[in-house]
């Protein structure tokens, strides 16, 4: 898991560097950078309050427990008990808020926008989460994440088809939560288009290397669960859905990145509302299937 | 009554006192007909301190015919104000400003008659950049939006400030002057003619070899001098390697503000190739050294020819490629159309120039319309586009650079290496009490250097013009009810001069 969370984003550059024809940075530069920001201080506006520096601990807090709850394959994740997964959608909305409150509190009109585009985009895929979670948990009839996956051996075939598409669903989602091309891009300076970027502007330091961490946390989460989905279909042990967690979505995003635009930014809710649409379908279909009908 | 004194892009230089003095009433109202007319654009306009007050000149262009008719005027000392220009044809309002700010001319009824560029000579030294005023609407449902003046990135500083309702934007105001360096003032106190062309070469770092060019222009036509085919031959190559590097950047500017590296990494790695070869040929990368006036230090030879020949043609046949694959991106498509439209009528109202005009379906191609050294041998058709939009912009670019790669092909084909050329001649005196002006297309668009000799025949008055100066105006019509977040693709589209506008 942890493994999954500090890779992402070395094969993302790596794969992105491969595609433009260059080197490449280092593979694990980012954990040092983030190293580096973890020595330095941080330095704060003026203008803020006491809740613009609670706002990364909470960012970093939310995330690393749900980050918790969260098996691979067939080992057991640290935490559990019935109806977590739930509590993992809500631990990762209340990082969400509280960075975006943390924008608000600085008054820049940067963040501003920036906090206003997160709120929209994170109320719309919401739904498509808990879809997605809804599906998984409606093949096993259990609510915690440890349960269905470790119940998930005794699956038909016929479900195969749909946990793929579940696992589509998830790698989505995460680069709708992780700012990635086509919906935000991570690697512009351009204020105006940002959308997850432009909320830490303010931040330094220690700070920012929390929320750093929290992304690659929250991005973990993400991909192990799609990983778990396909694992479930494939071959459930961990050694295979590690590496699966690592390669499809840092390939997948790498290739994204180098061979698309972003999208207009009016263009994301389309864009979001199509998983949404898609989970949706899924979950339909689950349940179909579980309950033998015959269309 | 003769209004205007008529002449052209390649005469000599024009003696002073056969520019006609006029009434302002008549030229006023003169000009109030003509321009509605669009052959003709305003090429230049500014006052000159004489002894009896301000002495104004006026240059206009006729696009049909390739005339280009001068004027002057002196107004009455104790005059109230002059009647504004610009409440008509818009297209005046820099240089109404830049006078009411220079010399606190009030023109009456100007409808935006705000600092242009705080020039350290400004007449009102308590209006500062701070107190810049702003347009504002008031509404409940509305925001404002500061951006810089110092921006994220290496670009340089300008203040730009929105009014958006949401995501969209109102309006949109740009406020420069923050580079301002008095570029003009310094060519006049530095009377060495090498120090004037290193000054006119850093007016703009990015029209290095345009603004080159255009002073080299001024000082040979004072000077009485014809450049030789040659030496012609050579300004041509240079400046369309220069169009070829800046509109190769563009177009990978545009590719990385929508985070496609493809098209990003692709584009860099032509425009490097591009200008390395213009340090092949003349040890800078961005052409800077090649224009002299009355000569040359660079002169080409067969191996350089060669050298050329064959970077150039590599870039345009993988320019050629990733052209195609462009106008095929379905998702680079849906960014770039139908954004950031500047219709051809407001192209006209606001006197755009250049790329950003041809965009616009409007023909402002100085190499078509008033040529000069060797645009007069090759009959240049001018690339037009009509949809007036930010692809439109990224689609002249990309025609243009295979139109110059084609231009540069002829010209190295006609280039008879090893023909002298002279060396630069600093020295030439130049013809007294003269008004010499040079027109010359930059890959931005027009460039309009003017210069006034004194009776001794050095330079009393520099003037120039940076087609930045007409074009900042079209970008802020450009953004007008699109998203805010498409702002930066609309700038990169026209990708104008903070420091050309600011001089």
């Amino acid at each position: 898991m942890v493994v999954v969370a500090l890779s992402i984003t070395g094969v993302i550059n790596r794969t992105r560097a491969l595609l433009a024809g260059r080197k490449g940075i280092r593979f694990f530069q980012h954990i040092y950078n983030v190293r580096l920001q973890l020595q330095k201080g941080a330095v704060y506006s003026t203008t803020t309050t006491a809740l613009f520096r609670i706002a990364p601990a909470v960012y970093l807090g939310g995330a690393l427990l749900a980050f918790l709850f969260i098996p691979v394959a067939d080992l057991e994740p640290m935490l559990s008990f019935h109806g977590d997964i739930i509590l993992v959608a809500y631990l990762l909305a209340l990082s969400r808020v509280a960075i975006i409150l943390a924008a608000l509190d600085t008054g820049s009109s940067f963040e501003g926008m920036g906090a206003a585009r997160e709120a929209l985009y994170g109320a719309l895929v919401e739904p498509a989460l808990m879809m997605g979670l809804a599906t998984l948990a409606l093949f096993c009839g259990y609510s915690s994440f440890a349960d269905i996956f470790s119940m998930a051996q005794e699956l038909d075939m016929n479900l195969t088809i749909v946990l793929l598409m579940v696992a589509y669903v998830f790698v989505v989602i995460m680069i709708i939560e992780a700012g990635r091309v086509p919906v935000d891009d991570p690697k512009t300076h351009l204020e105006l288009t940002m959308i997850h970027e432009v909320m830490c502007l303010d931040y330094s330091g220690v700070d920012m290397a929390f929320i750093h961490i929290a992304g690659w946390l929250k991005n973990a989460i993400f991909a192990v669960i799609a990983a778990n989905a396909i694992a479930v279909a494939v071959s459930f042990h961990w050694w295979f859905a590690v590496p699966m967690a690592i390669i499809i979505t840092g390939v997948s995003i790498g290739v994204v990145e180098s061979l698309r635009a972003r999208n207009k930014l009016s263009r994301n809710i389309t864009y979001i509302l199509t998983i949404v649409a898609m989970s949706a379908l899924v979950l339909l279909t689950g349940f179909l299937l579980i309950q033998n009908i015959e269309i | 009554m003769k209004l205007y004194h008529i002449t052209d892009n390649r005469a000599t230089a024009v003696a002073i006192k056969d520019i006609p003095v006029v009434e302002y009433v008549d030229l006023y109202n003169d000009l109030k007909e003509r321009m509605n007319d669009v052959r003709y654009h305003v090429g230049h306009y500014f006052a000159v301190e004489i002894e009896q007050g301000l002495k104004f000149y006026m240059i206009l262009l006729d696009d049909k015919t390739s005339e280009v008719l001068v004027t002057s005027f002196v107004p009455d000392y104790y005059a109230e104000g002059l009647a504004s220009l610009t409440a008509i044809h818009p297209q005046f309002h820099p240089f109404e400003r830049e006078m009411h700010e220079l010399y606190g001319i009030p023109f009456d009824s100007h409808p935006w008659l705000k600092p242009l560029r705080f020039s350290h000579d400004r007449r009102d030294k308590s209006s500062t950049m701070d107190s810049y005023p702003f347009y504002t609407i008031e509404g409940d449902e509305l925001h404002e939006v500061n951006v810089g003046p110092i921006h994220a990135g290496i670009i340089e500083p300008g203040a730009f400030r929105f009014i958006c309702d949401g995501e969209q934007v109102l309006h949109l105001e740009i406020a420069l002057g923050y580079q301002h360096r008095g570029v003009e003032g310094e060519i006049v106190r530095n009377q060495n003619r090498l120090r004037q062309t290193l000054i006119a070469e850093s007016i703009a770092g990015d029209t290095a070899v345009g603004h080159a060019t255009a002073y080299a222009e001024v000082v040979e036509k004072l000077a009485g001098k014809q450049a030789s085919k040659n030496l012609n031959l050579e300004r041509m190559i240079a400046i369309e390697l220069e169009r070829i590097a800046m509109h190769l950047a563009d177009t990978g500017a545009l590719a990385t503000d929508i985070g496609f590296q493809l098209y990003q990494v692709a584009c860099e790695a032509l425009r490097t190739v591009t200008i390395n070869t213009s340090q092949a040929w003349c040890g800078n990368r961005f052409g800077k050294s090649v224009i002299r006036p009355c000569g040359s230090n660079h002169p080409l030879t067969a191996e350089k020819i060669a050298m050329i020949r064959k970077n150039i043609a590599d870039v345009r046949r993988r320019y050629n490629e990733v052209r195609d694959d462009i106008l095929e991106d379905k998702t680079l498509l849906a960014r770039f159309d139908q954004c950031g439209l500047v219709p051809k009528s407001e192209m006209i109202r606001i006197g755009g120039v250049g790329q950003a005009a041809r965009a616009s379906g409007l023909l402002r191609d100085l190499r078509a319309t008033h040529p000069w050294g060797y645009y007069t041998e090759i009959k240049h058709e001018a690339i037009l586009k009509h949809e007036c939009d930010v692809m439109s912009r990224l689609a002249t670019r990309m025609d243009e650079v295979l139109q110059s790669a084609d231009y540069i092909e002829k010209a190295l084909a006609e280039y008879t290496p090893g023909e002298n050329i002279p060396a630069p001649d600093y020295e030439a005196p130049l013809a007294a009490e003269s008004l010499s002006f040079s027109l010359v297309e930059g890959w931005r668009g027009e460039i309009c250097h003017v210069a006034l000799t004194d009776d001794k025949g050095n330079i009393a008055k520099y003037k120039i013009k940076d087609p930045s100066l007409h074009n900042w105006l079209g970008l802020a019509i450009a953004v007008r009810s699109e998203g805010i977040s498409d702002f930066p693709i609309n700038n990169k589209s026209f990708n104008l001069s903070y420091c050309g506008h600011d001089l």
